[in-house]
Order: C-alpha cells, then sequence, then structure tokens
C-alpha cells in the first residue's frame, strides 16, 4: 500500500504574534495509505479538528507541508478547490449545513461546483443517497422537514457525492441514538467496502473507533503520540489512559482480569473477542 | 477572519473605568461624542485625543485592541476622507479634470478621519469596559422616564443584551458553515458581483435557521428560569453613582465646556 | 405522598401537525410518580417520548390529557406556574443556546433576579451555587470562552440559585465529548448525594443510566420498564428490540453464560464484571 496523503512536519500557530498564540498542531507527521479505513482519536484540543482541515487546505499550515499523492497541495494556491473535491471533509454536525430547497439539490451542490454535467449529477446524487440510506422518495423533500438523523446522512450525501478519494468524517455520530448511530456506521463500513476508497474517522468514542477501523492514530497536546492497529494501541492502554482517553469497557474488564492474575491479552477490544479468549482459557484450564 | 471582528465584545477586568457605573460611563460617552462634533481645532482635538489616550490608559485596554476595531470600518473612514477632501470649497491647491483638492478639503478629511476614529475608539472603549448588561443596565435606568410614554424600555434592553451575547456565538458558527461550504466546493472570492452576492446564500440560509432555532431554545430557556419580564425583577448588581463617578463626570463636563468655549472664540 | 416530587397521571400529549396530516402523539398515558431525592434515568431512543415527558416536568409543556403535579401543584395551574419552574429546574442539549449573559456570574443571577430575591441574597446564591459545581473561579468570565462541560456546568448553576427541589437535565450530555460528559455527570450526582437534590436525566447513553437510582425506559410515548439499573440493563433482548444497546459487560457476560460460564449477568460495572468473571474460572 502506498500513502494517498502524507503530512510531514505540519505545525499550525493560531493567533500569531499576539498574547493568545497557541500551537494546535505542533510537527505533525503520518501517512495516510490508499483504501484504508482510519480511525483519529484524541480528546478536544488535542488538534484533531485543526489537523483535518489541513488535510483538504481550508487551513494553511503554517510550516511543513501536506502532500495528495505526490503533489504539495499547496503547490499552486489556486488549484486549492481541486483538492477539497478530492479529499471530502465532512465536518462535525454538517445537517447545520443544510441550505437547499430539496434534499436532491443540497447533494447536487458539491457535484454542481464542480462543474460537472446534469447527467452525471444525477447519477452521483443517487449514488450518494443510496450509500448513506436515504429513500428515492425523500430527494424532493425539504430538507428540513427530516429527522435529525436523516439531515445528517444528507449532509453526509452531500461530501459523497463528489466522489472524493478520501473521505474524512468528524464525529459522524455524535448525539445520535444507538440504532441511529449503529446504522449509521454501517453505513460508513459499507461504503468504505464498496468503494474501496480511503476513509478517515475522526472520534472520540474508543468503543466506536476499535470496532470500525484498520488502524489508529492517537493525538494529544498537538501532536502524534501512538499509531498502529486497534490491537497495537489498545495493548497500551494505560497510556491512553494516562492522556486522558477513555479506552473501550471491554478493554477494561480485560485489564482488570489482567490485574486480577488471568493471564489474558490485554489488547482485546470487542466483546467476540474477550468471549472468545475467556471460553479458549475456561477450555484450556478444563483439559489441565 | 471573522474571528478579528471584535465589535460588542467585553475585556473583563477591574480598572476604574470597569469600575465606574455604566450610567456615567454612558454619559460620558455621550459627552465626549459631543466634544468631537463640536472641535474644530487642533488644540480642542488635541484635548479630546488627551482624554481618549487617558481614558485607554486607566482601562488598561490593549491600544491594539482599539485599532484592530477600526478595521471593519475603514472603508467608511476612507470613504467619508476623500469625499471631503474633493468636495470642500475653498482655496485651491491642485486640480485635474473635475477634482479640486483645497486647503480647506485637506483638513476637513483629516479631521472627519480623525472624528470617526476617535468616535469609534471612544464607543469601543466603552463596550470593551462595560458587561453588555451593565450596559443595558445603564440605558434602561437613563432611559427609565421614558416607560412612563409606554416605551418598552426593559425589553429593548434585554433585546440588545441578549443580542449582544450572541454575537461571538455567530460569528464562530459563521466560520463554521463557510469552512463546511468551502469543503464542497463553495467559492466566495472570485466571480463577479451577482456571483458573490449567490454565493452567500449557502451561508445565510443555514445562518438563519440556525439564528432562529436559537432564539426558540433561548426563549424555552429563559421561561424555565421564571424570566416574564420587567416587573418584579431585582438585579445582582444594583447600580449606585459613587464618588469617583461624579469625579469623572465633573472632569468631563469641565472638558466639554473648555472645547465649546474654544470653538466659540474659533479655535 | 408528601415524599413525591413529581407525579404524572395517564399523560398524554402530541405535537401540532400540518394541515392534513393526523397529529403524531408523543406520550400515550404515562403514570409514573418520581421519589424526592431519588436519581433516576429516563432512557429512550429518539422519538420515543423521553424529552416530551421532560417537558412536562417543569410545565414548557402542558399536558393535552391527564395531569401533572409538581410538589402537589397541577402544572396546568396558572397562578403556579412561577412556583412550579423555580421548584423543577431544566438543563437542556445545547450549552449555547441557554446561556442569557456575557459573564458567568450574571447569568447565574438570571433565575434569582426574576424571581425578584434580594440583591445580597443573589450575591450568596451566586457564590454557592458556583462552588457547587466547582466553577468558583470562572466568576467573571465570558461563557463563551469556556468548553462544553463547563457551559454546561454553569446552567446547572444558574438552576441551583433558583433553589430548586429538582433538576431536569433533557439529554444535557448528547452533544459534549467524554471529558464534558463526565464533568456534568460527577456535578449532578455529587448534587444529588450531597444536597438531596433529584435527579431526572435523560439520555440514551446506558453507561450514564447506570449511575442511576432508577431507570425509566421509554417507547413510543409510553413508559415500557420501571426499574433497579441492574433488573432494567440486563434485558438484553427486549432493550435491543426498541433500539438501545446494553453495556458492553452485560453483552459479555451473556456470551459466557452460554459458552458455560456460572456468571451472573447483572454485574454491570468494569470491576464487578471482571470479579465475576473470576469467580466462575
Amino acid at each position: 500500500m502506498k500513502p494517498i496523503i502524507r503530512v510531514d512536519n505540519l505545525t499550525h500557530t493560531y493567533g500569531q504574534d499576539t498574547p493568545f498564540c497557541r500551537s494546535a498542531v505542533d510537527g505533525v507527521s503520518l501517512e495516510i495509505m490508499e483504501g484504508e479505513f482510519l480511525g483519529i482519536i484524541g480528546h478536544t484540543g488535542s488538534g484533531k479538528s485543526t489537523l483535518i482541515q489541513h488535510l483538504n487546505g481550508l487551513l494553511r499550515p503554517t510550516s511543513g507541508t501536506v502532500y495528495l499523492g505526490d503533489r504539495d497541495i499547496w503547490a499552486d494556491p489556486k488549484k486549492i478547490r481541486e483538492v477539497r473535491f478530492q479529499v471530502g471533509l465532512v465536518f462535525q454536525y454538517p445537517e447545520y449545513q443544510l441550505f437547499e430547497e430539496t434534499v436532491y439539490k443540497d447533494i447536487a451542490f458539491g457535484p454542481k461546483n464542480m462543474g460537472l454535467s446534469e447527467q452525471e449529477i444525477d447519477r452521483r446524487v443517487r449514488d450518494a443517497a443510496a450509500f448513506v440510506g436515504l429513500d428515492e422518495g425523500l430527494l424532493d423533500k425539504s430538507p428540513f422537514e427530516l429527522s435529525g438523523g436523516q439531515k445528517r446522512r444528507v449532509a453526509i450525501a452531500g461530501v459523497i457525492a463528489m466522489e472524493p478519494k478520501v473521505l474524512i468524517l468528524d464525529e459522524p455520530s455524535a448525539g445520535l441514538d444507538p440504532a441511529g448511530r449503529r446504522s449509521l456506521l454501517e453505513n460508513i463500513r459499507a461504503y468504505h467496502r464498496e468503494r474501496g476508497t480511503t476513509v478517515v474517522m475522526v472520534s472520540h468514542s474508543m468503543d466506536e473507533v476499535a470496532e470500525n477501523v484498520d488502524r489508529i492514530i492517537v493525538l494529544a497536546d498537538a501532536g502524534v503520540v501512538m499509531s498502529g492497529t486497534p490491537h497495537q494501541v489498545f495493548s497500551r492502554a494505560e497510556e491512553l489512559v494516562a492522556v486522558g482517553l477513555n479506552v473501550p469497557q471491554v478493554t477494561r474488564v480485560a485489564m482488570e482480569l489482567r490485574r486480577r492474575g488471568v493471564a489474558i491479552d490485554p489488547a482485546v477490544y470487542t466483546v467476540a473477542e474477550l468471549r472468545r479468549a475467556l471460553s479458549a482459557l475456561k477450555g484450556g484450564t478444563a483439559v489441565c | 477572519m471573522l474571528k478579528d471582528i471584535t465589535l460588542g465584545q467585553f475585556f473583563p477586568g477591574t480598572s476604574l473605568a470597569h469600575r465606574l457605573d455604566p450610567r456615567s460611563k454612558i454619559i460620558i460617552t455621550v459627552v465626549y461624542i459631543v466634544g468631537l462634533f463640536c472641535a474644530e481645532s487642533f488644540v480642542s482635538y488635541g484635548l479630546m485625543a488627551a482624554l481618549l489616550v487617558t481614558g485607554v490608559k486607566v482601562s488598561g485596554v490593549a491600544p491594539k485592541a482599539l485599532v484592530k476595531g477600526l478595521k471593519p470600518v475603514l472603508f467608511i473612514i476612507c470613504f467619508t476622507a476623500v469625499l471631503n477632501l474633493f468636495y470642500t470649497p475653498g482655496e485651491i491647491l491642485a486640480q485635474f479634470w473635475v477634482f479640486k483638492i483645497t486647503k480647506e478639503g485637506i483638513f476637513t478629511a483629516f479631521f472627519m478621519a480623525l472624528r470617526i476614529s476617535m468616535l469609534i475608539m471612544g464607543t469601543f472603549l466603552l463596550t470593551y469596559t462595560t458587561s453588555p448588561i451593565a450596559l443595558t443596565d445603564g440605558l434602561e435606568s437613563l432611559l427609565g422616564p421614558l416607560k412612563k410614554m409606554k416605551v418598552p424600555v426593559h425589553e429593548l434592553s434585554m433585546m440588545m443584551s441578549i443580542a449582544l451575547r450572541f454575537i461571538p456565538t455567530l460569528i464562530e458558527e459563521t466560520d463554521k458553515i463557510m469552512s463546511a461550504q468551502k469543503a464542497r466546493g463553495a467559492d466566495f472570492e472570485s466571480g463577479s458581483l451577482l456571483d458573490r452576492a449567490k454565493a452567500l446564500v449557502p451561508i445565510l440560509v443555514p445562518l438563519f435557521i440556525s439564528a432562529f432555532r436559537r432564539a426558540d431554545e433561548l426563549a424555552v430557556a429563559m421561561e424555565c428560569r421564571c424570566y416574564h419580564g420587567g416587573e418584579g425583577r431585582t438585579k445582582l448588581h444594583v447600580l449606585r453613582y459613587h464618588a469617583r463617578d461624579y469625579l469623572v463626570m465633573g472632569a468631563y463636563a469641565a472638558i466639554l465646556a473648555s472645547v465649546l468655549t474654544l470653538a466659540h472664540f474659533g479655535l | 405522598m408528601a415524599d413525591t416530587i413529581i407525579k404524572t397521571e395517564e399523560l398524554a400529549f402530541s405535537y401540532p401537525a400540518e394541515e392534513g396530516q393526523t397529529p403524531l402523539a408523543a406520550l400515550n398515558g404515562v403514570s409514573l410518580e418520581i421519589a424526592r431525592g431519588t436519581f433516576v434515568a429516563v432512557l429512550g431512543h429518539n422519538g420515543s417520548g423521553k424529552s416530551t415527558l421532560a417537558k412536562h416536568m417543569n410545565a414548557v409543556l402542558l399536558p393535552a390529557g391527564g395531569t401533572v403535579w409538581v410538589d402537589g401543584m397541577d402544572t396546568c395551574d396558572e397562578r403556579c406556574l412561577l412556583e412550579v419552574r423555580r421548584r423543577v429546574g431544566m438543563v437542556f442539549q445545547n450549552p449555547d443556546n441557554q446561556i442569557v449573559a456575557n459573564v458567568v456570574e450574571e447569568d447565574v443571577a438570571f433565575g434569582p433576579e426574576n424571581l425578584g430575591v434580594p440583591t445580597e441574597e443573589i450575591r450568596r446564591r451566586v457564590d454557592a451555587a458556583l462552588k457547587a459545581v466547582g466553577m468558583e473561579e470562572f466568576v467573571l468570565q465570558a461563557p463563551h470562552h469556556l468548553s462544553g462541560g463547563q457551559k454546561q456546568r454553569i446552567a446547572i448553576a444558574g438552576v441551583i440559585a433558583m433553589e430548586p427541589a429538582c433538576i431536569v437535565l433533557d439529554e444535557s450530555t448528547a452533544m459534549l465529548d467524554p471529558s464534558g460528559r463526565r464533568e456534568v455527570l460527577d456535578t449532578v450526582r455529587r448534587l444529588n448525594r450531597e444536597k438531596g437534590i433529584t435527579v431526572v436525566l435523560i439520555t440514551h447513553h446506558m453507561d450514564e443510566a447506570a449511575m442511576a437510582d432508577r431507570i425509566i425506559v421509554m417507547d413510543g410515548g409510553r413508559a415500557v420498564m420501571d426499574g433497579a439499573p441492574r433488573e432494567i440493563l440486563t434485558r438484553m433482548a427486549e432493550l435491543r428490540a426498541i433500539g438501545l444497546d446494553v453495556p458492553h459487560t452485560v453483552e459479555l457476560l451473556y456470551g459466557l453464560r452460554e459458552d458455560g460460564f456460572d456468571v451472573p449477568v447483572d454485574a454491570l460495572s468494569v470491576e464487578e464484571c471482571a470479579g465475576a468473571i473470576v469467580a466462575a474460572l
């Protein structure tokens, strides 16, 4: 696998030359691989929102470089809009950006800005709506008549319809109830599976990240503190707790079991895994 | 970008300027503005400038913050100055096509720009050192007599204080919506004037909807906290004039009187 | 009766529908009593009626059918309106949309000011309320510089300053990050324990509900389950059927039972769960 986005020594400082000067991202280097499902976690103020707004050129680095493919995205500032079409960014609570008369028109806003033909726009709108699980019948409705969960899906479809190479979602499930959360994440997983394009999900819910992603990057205090598969990251659960992050409840049970002398891999993070490990352990002891 | 707008921001503090009764501050600001409009010479402008500088020093507000406040109105200042520069009759210094620059024009333009800048900085000093609630309390109390004429003074002041409270929130929200639309390829920087106006629709619609939603939720939250208009309301901070208020107001009155006297003698 | 703070009887409500459509019933006959000093969680998915129920607890909404009493006062009685709202304070979902003032202390003072409390008494209450939520050092701050969790604690202080008997948190943690949620929950739990204030927590987070004394589960405008967390949160199949989750500890214990472990299913906390597993290994 080769990287699709490469961030090299990125620093972003807000309010330079003022007493409020503060680096939100400080010397971050990372790679996002083509086709992977990456999770970025970190508590509020760890720099994750600032970081992702650099990936599609909404913010310009104070220093350092962001590469898309092997091109510096700021090589030609006039072409920064192209970057935004290739790296789709869904903000937190994206339903608050809807503005068109119909769901269809709202989803078509991005593709229209790309200057595509009517026919191509139509195909993309319908495809995107299907990916997020929106019924065709809703396309002619006003987005403001929909429920909160449906509005969010419209907003996500609006970005998917640009058919970006990389889809970045900032807290896509924030504020949804368990059922809405589950079904939206299922839609995102299916999108990743079927499109095969890169998906980056930013979250502060460990459980959510643990269950969905191939790889995790942990941010704290404006820098990357860990990176690896969920298994690798959760095996360092104590360090996660030390930087003020939650670990999945299952991992906490495993940690507690280990503390009590049960020989179990502390890096388990799903219910099924821990169940399997415990059953194996019990079977093992029975044989002895 | 939008975060640069400091209009209506309050910097908490404990300086003399902060501790003055808001009513005195409103009164002296009015006196200051009257003074500015009466000032016609270097001497009287010098007096007014000294007043402003003293105010800034006493309040502990960073002069930078005041100057930054001028940014959004820079255009208006320049526009008025240029207008005055060309359209004041008098002794002609230079002339080209229909434009004439007169000696009087240069003076008027200079003083006009100075007057507007000082006016804005002076009023900013008021909002920087007075919490919006204190400000509206002060206004409510000063306008109190109008209640007898059935003017809804309390309601107006409550509306004003809420508007001020939501300015930073809505600025932040506008920033967020703009970023989100830019992420979908919206372009606010190029194209004709009409294109640019059209490009605002994706910002204004969500902003209005959100403002209405906020207003709705805020109204319910206020009712839940037993808000039922101005009747029977008490205050955490009761307005009370202190010796310092009389002192400062006296000083301002004296300065206004001097400026008026100077103006009378054509200075 | 004396120790019931909120009582509803056959409470029904529907939101006005658009022309030509039949109004959708949000509440279908809810009867329940909330005992003074308890910590009650109301669980349910979006649209289950939990928020509508909450809004009836201090007369933001008035019943279309049935009755709601707060401390024995009928919420429909207009003469009692202010007193009802003073006794049952409400904290909402969006922290930004419930803060009225530009300075923390003035916002906390808003409720007492409306009630006509004398100035010196307001000062005392504001300071006490800010201390109770651990925000006393922010007294002169501007609220928009605070974090989400801190804003919600200011909103709670604003309610406390009215000296209520009960606080209703209407999804007040939904928009917060994990640390903000913890701040708010720790605060209300402390107020409940130390000051005996009744807490009604509306949420869809199972782990939040787990810390309550009692859980009421709403679905389709009815209270479908009501009991202690240990009893409610272990009814995995039923909760799933109405779109809710169970804590992962419970899910794990169910699985282990199927695998032949002799474990209880009601060990909700991580420590309890680990203990039960160790005992069964």
